[in-house]
């Protein structure tokens, strides 16, 4: 049986211009293609990266134009669609002002006096 | 009774950034030194910690030339981390996040490491007994 590994998701949109993705959900993404049992929870402020519609397009320095922005929200679910389990934070998202219909769909909500039950289901879990 | 162990580390902080580099280090050390196996991965910025080219400098503010500085570069303390494994019958397998050395440039790196992928990653944490992961922030 493979290790149930949890990726903790906290540290929000650190060089994700740069990335064009964010690190972690990149890593996430990767390693379920390598066949890990792995679940995603968003907390802080890393719970935006569930926000529907959101568009980092634009940039360009000098004539370099990035054509591939992030795309966070569609690589969230995209995590989810391959059967990885999503959750976030509901007091984080609503300390922000989200509602579940600014949301994608797929992450769960999931409240903070609920993460001993969630956590003590892995083997393992990473804090990024 | 064994009590050979097999720790695996993933590193992420660029190098000369965070403390929680030489932790990282102290720890990895400390495991090679009782005997233990251990598999680290370096991911994003921490795979510059074992590119090559670094390079020792003079400091003019302490005084000192490149010799009385004495400055071990990062590179420097990993591939001391290699030889202590060897010295210790210990197995280090020190990984490079291949993509991630692309991005910076850094692929000659020192020797005792390898490159490659989150896959490997994952094998590594199948297999050991405990998985420390040291992100950045």
């Amino acid at each position: 049986m493979p290790k149930k590994i949890l990726h903790i998701v906290e540290s929000a949109y650190r060089a994700t211009i740069e990335e064009q993705d964010d690190t972690v959900l990149w890593f996430t993404h990767a390693m379920k293609g390598a066949g890990a049992d792995v679940s995603v929870l968003l907390r802080g402020n890393a719970v935006n990266y569930a926000v529907e519609g959101q568009d980092a397009s634009g940039l360009s320095f000098g004539a370099r134009k990035q054509t591939q922005p992030p795309r966070l929200d569609a690589d969230v679910a995209k995590l989810a669609s391959k059967g990885v389990e999503v959750f976030y934070i509901a007091e984080d998202a609503q300390a922000r002002g989200l509602q579940a219909t600014d949301l994608i769909g797929g992450p769960k909500s999931l409240a903070k006096n609920e993460l001993p039950g969630l956590l003590a289901r892995f083997d393992l879990v990473f804090h990024w | 009774m064994s009590t050979k162990k097999h720790l695996a580390f993933l590193l992420m902080d660029a190098p000369y950034e965070q403390a929680r580099t030489t932790t990282g280090l102290r720890l990895i050390d400390l495991a090679l030194k009782k005997g233990h196996d251990v598999t680290v991965f370096c991911y994003e910025g921490a795979v510059a910690l074992a590119f090559a080219k670094q390079a020792p400098h003079a400091n003019a503010v302490h005084g000192r030339d490149v010799e009385q500085e004495d400055h071990p570069n990062p590179k420097d303390w990993i591939a001391a981390l290699v030889k202590l494994a060897a010295e210790k019958g210990s197995k280090l397998t020190w990984i490079q996040c291949g993509l991630c050395v692309d991005e910076r440039g850094v692929g000659e790196a020192v020797q005792g490491t390898v490159r490659g992928s989150p896959a490997d990653f994952l094998k590594a944490v199948e297999t050991a007994d405990n998985t420390l992961v040291i992100p950045t922030q």
